[in-house]
């Protein structure tokens, strides 16, 4: 069964002065996200992510199309007691500390004091934040922030959780943390949906990819389903012997990196190469083959016409 | 009020005690304490006159700023800041979250009021060292007070929903002002002599909140009583008009979208 339907979905903004122009931030998405799924929604800045998780949460309402979370349709306020959300750079209480905040919110989920007292502690733990406990929120850094949202998110043990850009402002170690939380999530049957623009972490993480590119989907499927398995080519790395020079056609194509070397040939040169590295007295240190990448597959969706080097973070591996 | 929306409220409650809020209470004690010792020395006779004057107007001007000030920015605030988008994917209703924070702003100016009476209190006190029955009727001025301030808190709720904090100040206080003159307004259309102009200036002067009727603050230095009539009309004049505010600032923000 699926936790989250929609449907056609399609949000226009008025624009201009006398609000009479309309721009398109989505345009009819259809899109399936199972029960126990991990579902990464990616897509370069603008490109509708954030519009399909406000619609989702009934912070913005369609222009048209619908969406079911769950089964219940979105205008139904009390299928939030089992939905969890994280907005994209969360912004909270600033007079208040994390655990006041936590409490706050674990309010609206009608929890006695004893449980309230015993989720923010756990909460706070699992994000990271127990150590600042007595800080008020308007002293956090964004990374903290981050954290603090993701607890409210989880709080009240959401079946479903929508994040929005979750590993943004955090450090190497945070991302990580926070990966470990998602997965721990899915461990417990959780159906998560989340958007980013960091291939790497969707790559490691989701059960499936949906790439959306000016509003509309370019493409839905798992990481591996989205890329072709088929080798692109072999990676030879080696380290130069003191033999017989490499024939021209092959030394033309290796690039130093330190002190080795690294080769890039067809599956069909492959073994050839690996004898004339041999005789040159070159010991090769890894042969490996080169698959096209998510961010391969993403690029080409966006499109050359697109700066798309500006809106994809990939370098964060 | 349910449940949700009182979580809501006491939150609002909390923001302003942490805003300092209740500093103005300072303000108002220091005055009430310079009027207490100066008024005996410059106004021999008329002393409780000139304190409960006094302590009655400042404590409808303080709780006046406090009530535009802080309502034009209960929903704004929270939309600007994006506060709201934590709070609403939680299960309640925009209007719960309207009553609420309407509800925690009133609390804070009934708390506010109710230490400021008792400031008052004091001061009138040290001039007057007992005090009479005819004195209660402060207390129903000061009641008074709080009701205009559950409307001009409904009203700057309303314009909070759609609005710019700067755009609401205006429009909340030039109906406040507006008010003010309601039978004027009534009066002006009359002597026009046109049939036309009496009946926009009668329809307008309904339609803007009438704020004449709360205004007690003469009979209570005089210690004149205030009619039982007049505590039940405006009672429900202020719960009625505000409840009807509230239904138009619900309906404005329950489709807005939230960019």
């Amino acid at each position: 069964m699926a936790a989250i339907e929609i449907e056609e979905l399609t949000k226009d903004y008025p624009v201009g002065f006398w609000q009479t122009k309309k721009r398109r931030a989505l345009d009819h998405l259809t899109l399936r996200v199972e029960t126990g799924e991990v579902l990464g929604l990616l897509g370069p800045n603008g490109a509708g992510k954030t519009t399909t998780l406000k619609l989702l949460t009934g912070l913005i309402f369609p222009t048209a199309g619908t969406a079911r979370i769950l089964g219940r349709p979105l205008s139904d306020v009390s299928m939030h007691r089992r939905i969890g959300y994280l907005p994209e750079q969360p912004y909270f209480y600033d007079y208040l500390t994390a655990p006041e905040l936590l409490d706050y919110f674990a309010r609206f989920f009608g929890m006695n004091a004893a449980e309230r007292r015993e989720r923010v502690d756990r909460f706070l733990k699992k994000v990271g934040l127990d150590g600042a406990r007595k800080i008020q929120l308007r002293k956090y850094s964004k990374g903290m922030l981050q954290r603090a949202g993701l607890a409210q998110a989880i709080l009240h043990d959401p079946e479903v959780v929508i994040l929005d850009e979750p590993m943004s402002g955090l450090d190497p170690v945070g991302r990580r943390e926070v990966r470990e939380i998602i997965l721990e999530l899915k461990r417990a049957g959780r159906t998560i949906l989340f958007s980013t623009h960091i291939l790497s972490d969707a790559e490691m993480i989701c059960d499936r990819v949906a790439v959306v590119v000016d509003g509309k989907l370019r493409g839905a499927g798992s990481p591996a389903e989205m890329v072709s398995v088929k080798a692109h080519g072999m990676e030879i790395l080696f380290e130069p012997g003191d033999g017989k020079p490499l024939p021209e056609g092959l030394a033309g194509k290796t690039t130093q990196i330190g002190t080795r070397r690294r080769i890039e040939v067809t599956e069909a040169e492959l073994y050839a190469a690996l004898e004339q590295l041999k005789s040159s007295g070159a010991s090769v240190l890894s042969v490996t083959q080169i698959k096209p990448t998510l961010e391969d597959y993403f690029l080409s969706l966006v499109g050359a016409d697109r700066s798309a080097s500006h809106a994809v973070e990939v370098s964060e591996k | 009020m349910t449940r949700l929306a009182g979580v809501v409220a006491v939150n609002t409650f909390r923001e302003a005690v942490r805003d300092r809020v209740l500093y103005s209470l300072l303000f108002f004690a220091l005055l009430m304490i310079a009027a207490a010792i100066l008024v005996g020395q410059i106004s021999i006779g008329i002393e409780t006159l000139v304190i409960i004057n006094l302590g009655l107007s400042a404590i409808s001007i303080i709780g006046l700023l406090m009530a535009v000030f802080i309502g034009v920015g209960l929903v704004y605030k929270e939309m600007d800041k994006r506060t709201l988008y934590a709070l609403l994917s939680k299960p309640i209703r925009r209007w719960e979250f309207l009553v609420g924070k309407f509800a925690g702003l009133l609390l804070t100016l009934a708390v506010n009021t109710a230490l400021m009476t008792v400031g008052l209190a004091a001061a009138l006190f040290y001039v007057k060292h007992s005090f009479e029955r005819a004195d209660a009727t402060i207390l129903l001025a000061v009641y008074f007070i709080l009701l205009k301030l559950a409307l001009i808190t409904a009203l700057a709720l309303l314009f909070s929903c759609f609005s710019t904090p700067l755009l609401s100040i205006l429009f909340t206080a030039g109906l406040y002002v507006a008010g003010l003159f309601a039978s004027d307004i009534r009066t002006f259309g009359h002597i026009t002599g046109s049939r036309a102009l009496d009946a926009i200036a009668v329809a307008f002067s309904y339609l803007i909140p009438n704020f004449n009727n709360f205004n007690v603050t003469a009979s209570a230095a005089y210690g004149r009583t205030i009619p039982g009539k007049l505590v039940l009309d405006n009672t429900l004049y202020a719960a009625v008009y505000a409840a009807v505010v509230l239904v138009a600032a619900a309906a404005a923000f329950s489709r807005r979208n939230l960019k």
